[in-house]
């Protein structure tokens, strides 16, 4: 077991409102974690505690083995080693981009500062501005600066709190990508907390859904995406809504679109409840399940259409009544109100029980 | 067809902008607006003009005689005097704006405001009660003697240069303390965290960081402080400490020459002149991006005697700088009350309250036109005037009395000699020793105070707000009377609050401009010091505190919320 980071069982609360409840993870050496979730959901008072900036009032924090926060002992920050990148990233506005780089190597002999510094320019690749204040930059370079700043003393552990969400979409998608690579090539362990799951999915190699101070899921991104955990992950991660139906059996459920045949997820057969004939549930049904088929009897009426380039996302009303979301290639362009032909294509089927709701 | 009744053509809203009389349009331009900048800048220009041109002029005997006897003891008190009032206000202020800043410590929400009472006190105020208490037959060492029943060797002499600058220091420490307050607080806690994640602790992130980050703001709070001591005149005189203020007055008005006096206010102005060149140099080198506010950080608790150590500092400065000031006043004020409190009396505060309030209204007025005018036509060339029109506070009102009466008695000399001429009239002196010519002596040293609360008033009404008046059916006077109006009011009414003390609590300017008999409470205390009737001096001086205690209040409710 080689876990880098562990929290257990951690709760914090502002006055009487807890805002993080419970809550255990395990990171590994090397693999770059996320904390995905809501406004408020308790996500940046996760990461604060592992920086040290808030207490925990239960459990406990444990950095290379050692405890670092538990209710009665608070590792200061300064002393924990590990790094942070903050949301305004917090550059030190009297100080160029190298002075900032190099501050948290006040412990280092001038060459060796000097040679790390240079590294880490190169690395994220702001050689050309090291001599800059941080208010000539634009928004892009400064995050960089902020994330050299963080790596530079070889932190154990860094801390990214919604790194991109000062900067505009087009950036965000290039710069995510840019990170994780930067990240790898230091071989340095992560957290990062977003409520961005593009963000999320783009940078991180584990993913935790966040919801009321609690972890939902603590997964990698495709399994996030296909085999939701619970209800809020299966709304929060992707697009989709849910259909009513009935079991027939444990790999077979009924919908008004026909019968889906496919691995029910694991934790839909542990769940024997939700598993026996005849019983009630929601299916989750994604866009990328209902496939246009002009051949098909099977026909839906356009009431929404949004038109994304490579395809379009129509919004349908199915013969039942119920609306339902298809991905469809964006040449196939119907009119708001036509009636188009559909197809489900679905090889694992979510489900929950519909008294869960 | 709704739709484009609420969308007006592109075309229509061009028209329309330029209807409109206050929009920053540049389609109706008219040269008096843009002349208003310009105007105000070449009066305030005037009296730099000919107290430079000074500098020079051929030398007269009183000048010679000056040289040889006083100049160099000018250059080393003004010299030293500078130097450590800057550095203790600066000392002081900023170690209280961190305690109260950042620290938490028993009575911090109290001292974070009441600090800034000092500043209700005028520093030649604090200056003769100083004297009047510490000084050798003063209450204090003449109940020490009676004591101990010997006499004081060790008692610091008050009447020193380390009398003056410590005297200085209590009266304006606050500018420091409270631009350097501000600074910390809206640092944040953002920074002093990374600064932790880094691998610093606190008291390393204080030197650090937030101390370099703070820098622009101490030097800001510092140069206020060295420009008010190198305009003030009342203390030094009280202390008959001569700096070139003194030196001025007494040129002027002891040896009666005016180009002597002249020469003096130009080499104090090529002082002051060098330290705002040196501030700006220094501030554009280090000129950052405002720091965002964020939520303020968790207070670093100074528990046991520490807590109790500041708190003793910060009650010893209160103390000294306001507390025991005010308490010798009133004890004063009360004894000689029934004798002072007389027709005589009433008369100084008059005086006071009209001159202030004459200056305030023409300061207010023109400041307002400028600010207008300047919103018409944002060019560079305006802007430029615009900052020169608001240079005067940096000029000590010693040099600005000399550079204002000097041209003034030059055109009263013309007009009367023309009158002599065309009309055979014996007019005598028209301008000259009239209020006129300390109007217009306030109004040059006091525009700043009043331009830059209007100016950030004015700020707030953007293009979009005088589109959108006008979308809604007003403009013109309505415009302006029901939407610059009540947004300009609080930064009016900030500006004429700042100015009427400040004239009120003005002395050099007064003194040696105002006209013949024409006393006021400030005139007053300076003739009762310059004798040494301190508890004549306190009556008048009570009056002043009350007076810079109320925008004070005002200030410190608004921003202490």
């Amino acid at each position: 077991m080689n876990a880098l980071l562990e929290l257990r069982n951690i709760r914090h609360a502002y006055g009487l409102q807890r805002v993080v409840n419970d809550l255990s993870l395990i990171l590994k050496k090397g693999a770059i974690g996320c904390l995905l979730g809501p406004s408020g959901c308790g996500k940046t008072t996760v990461l604060r505690c592992i920086a040290g900036f808030e207490s925990v009032s239960a459990g406990a924090i444990l950095l290379n083995g050692v405890m670092i926060s538990n209710a009665s002992f608070c590792l200061p920050p300064e002393q924990r080693h590990i790094g942070m990148v903050f949301q305004d990233y917090a550059l030190f506005p009297h100080l160029t981009v190298q002075a900032n780089i190099g501050f948290g190597l006040h412990r280092m002999q001038k060459t060796e500062r000097a040679g790390r510094i240079a590294e880490m320019l190169q690395t994220v690749g702001l050689t050309d501005v090291s001599e800059k204040y941080p208010h000539q930059l634009s928004g892009g370079q400064q995050q960089r600066v902020a994330l050299a700043r963080a790596l530079a003393p070889r932190p154990d552990l860094l801390l990214l709190d919604e790194p991109f969400s000062n900067l505009d979409v087009t950036l965000r998608g290039r710069l995510s990508v840019e990170v994780r690579e930067i990240l790898k090539s230091q071989n340095a362990t992560a957290i990062l907390v977003t409520h961005d799951q593009d963000e999320a999915f783009a940078i991180a190699d584990e993913i935790g859904v966040m919801h009321l101070g609690e972890i939902q899921q603590w997964d990698t991104a495709y399994n996030l995406y296909h085999k939701p955990a619970n209800r809020f992950v299966a709304n929060f991660i992707g697009q989709g809504v849910f259909l009513p139906g009935k079991m027939l059996d444990p790999s077979h459920v009924e919908i008004e679109l026909g019968t889906l045949a496919g691995v029910i997820p694991h934790q839909c057969i542990q769940d024997c409840q939700l598993c026996r004939e005849g019983n009630s549930v929601d299916v989750l049904i994604r866009p990328d399940d209902i496939v246009h088929d002009d051949d098909s009897p099977l026909r839906a009426a356009v009431i929404n259409k949004a038109f994304r380039g490579a395809d379009i996302m129509y919004t349908l009303r199915l013969p039942g009544g119920s609306t339902a979301l298809s991905l469809v290639p964006s040449h196939h362009n119907h009119a708001i109100g036509e009636k188009i032909g559909i197809r489900l294509e679905t090889d694992h089927v979510v489900a929950f029980s519909r008294s869960a709701s | 067809m709704k739709d484009e009744a609420l969308h007006p053509t592109e075309n229509e809203t061009g028209t329309r902008k330029a209807f409109f009389g206050f929009s920053t349009s540049t389609q109706r331009t008219s040269t008096g607006w843009r002349l208003i900048p310009f105007l105000v800048a070449a009066l305030v220009l005037a009296p730099i003009g000919t107290v430079v041109s000074s500098l020079f002029a051929p030398t007269g005997d009183v000048w010679e005689h000056l040289v040889e006897t006083t100049l160099a003891s000018l250059l080393v008190n003004t010299f030293w005097l500078a130097l450590g009032v800057a550095s203790g206000s600066a000392l002081i202020g900023v170690s209280l704006a961190w305690f109260t800043a950042v620290c938490e410590f028993p009575g911090r929400k109290f001292f974070s405001w009441a600090l800034l009472l000092p500043l209700a006190i005028p520093a030649y105020v604090t200056a003769f009660v100083a004297l009047g208490l510490f000084d050798y037959i003063g209450p204090v060492q003449t109940a020490l003697r009676a004591w101990l029943g010997s006499d004081l060797p060790w008692f610091p002499n008050v009447r020193s240069r380390l009398g003056v600058i410590v005297v200085m220091v209590l009266a304006f420490y606050p500018y420091v303390y409270l631009l350097t307050r501000n600074a910390f607080l809206t640092q944040g806690k953002r920074s002093l965290e990374a600064a932790q994640s880094l691998g610093l602790n606190r008291t390393q992130g204080f030197f650090k960081l937030s101390l370099p980050m703070a820098r622009p703001w101490i030097a800001g709070g510092t140069m206020l402080v060295l420009m008010e001591t190198l305009a003030d005149f009342g203390t030094v005189a009280v202390f008959n400490y001569d700096t070139f203020t003194t030196a001025i007055y007494k040129a002027w008005f002891a040896m009666f020459s005016l180009p002597a006096a002249s020469q003096l206010a130009s080499l104090l102005i090529v002082i002051v002149f060098a330290m705002i060149v040196l501030e700006q140099q220094f501030r554009s080198r280090i000129r950052y991006a405002e720091v965002r506010q964020s939520a303020r950080a968790d207070r670093i608790p100074l528990t046991g005697w520490r807590g109790w150590a500041v708190a003793g500092f910060a009650s010893g400065a209160l103390f000294f700088a306001f507390l025991l000031p005010v308490m010798q006043l009133s004890i004063w004020a009360a004894r000689v009350f029934a004798r002072a409190f007389d027709q005589r009396y009433l008369e100084f505060l008059w005086h006071s309250l009209l001159l202030s309030a004459f200056a305030t209204v023409l300061t207010c007025s023109v400041a307002l036109l400028v600010v207008y005018a300047a919103r018409r036509h944002s060019d560079p060339v305006t802007r430029a005037a615009v900052r020169i029109s608001t240079i005067g506070y940096a000029l000590p009102g010693a040099v600005l009395a000399v550079g204002v009466f000097i041209p003034i008695a030059w055109l009263d000399n013309q007009l009367s000699e023309m009158a002599m001429q065309l009309f055979h009239i014996e007019t005598g002196l028209l301008i000259q020793g009239t209020l006129v010519t300390m109007l217009i002596a306030y109004m040059t040293r006091f525009l700043a105070v009043t331009h830059s609360p209007i100016d950030s008033a004015m700020q707030r009404i953007t293009g979009s707000i005088d589109e959108a008046a006008l979308g809604l059916g007003l403009s013109g006077w309505a415009a302006l009377r029901r939407v610059h109006l009540p947004i300009l009011k609080g930064g009016i009414f900030t500006a004429a609050t700042l100015v009427f003390v400040d004239v009120m609590k003005e002395m050099p300017i007064t003194l040696m401009t105002r006209p013949f008999g024409w006393d006021t409470l400030s005139v007053r205390i300076f003739e009762m010091t310059s004798e040494g009737e301190w508890e004549q001096a306190a009556l008048p001086a009570v009056a002043l505190v009350v007076a810079g205690l109320l925008p004070l209040i005002f200030f410190v409710r608004q921003t202490e919320r």
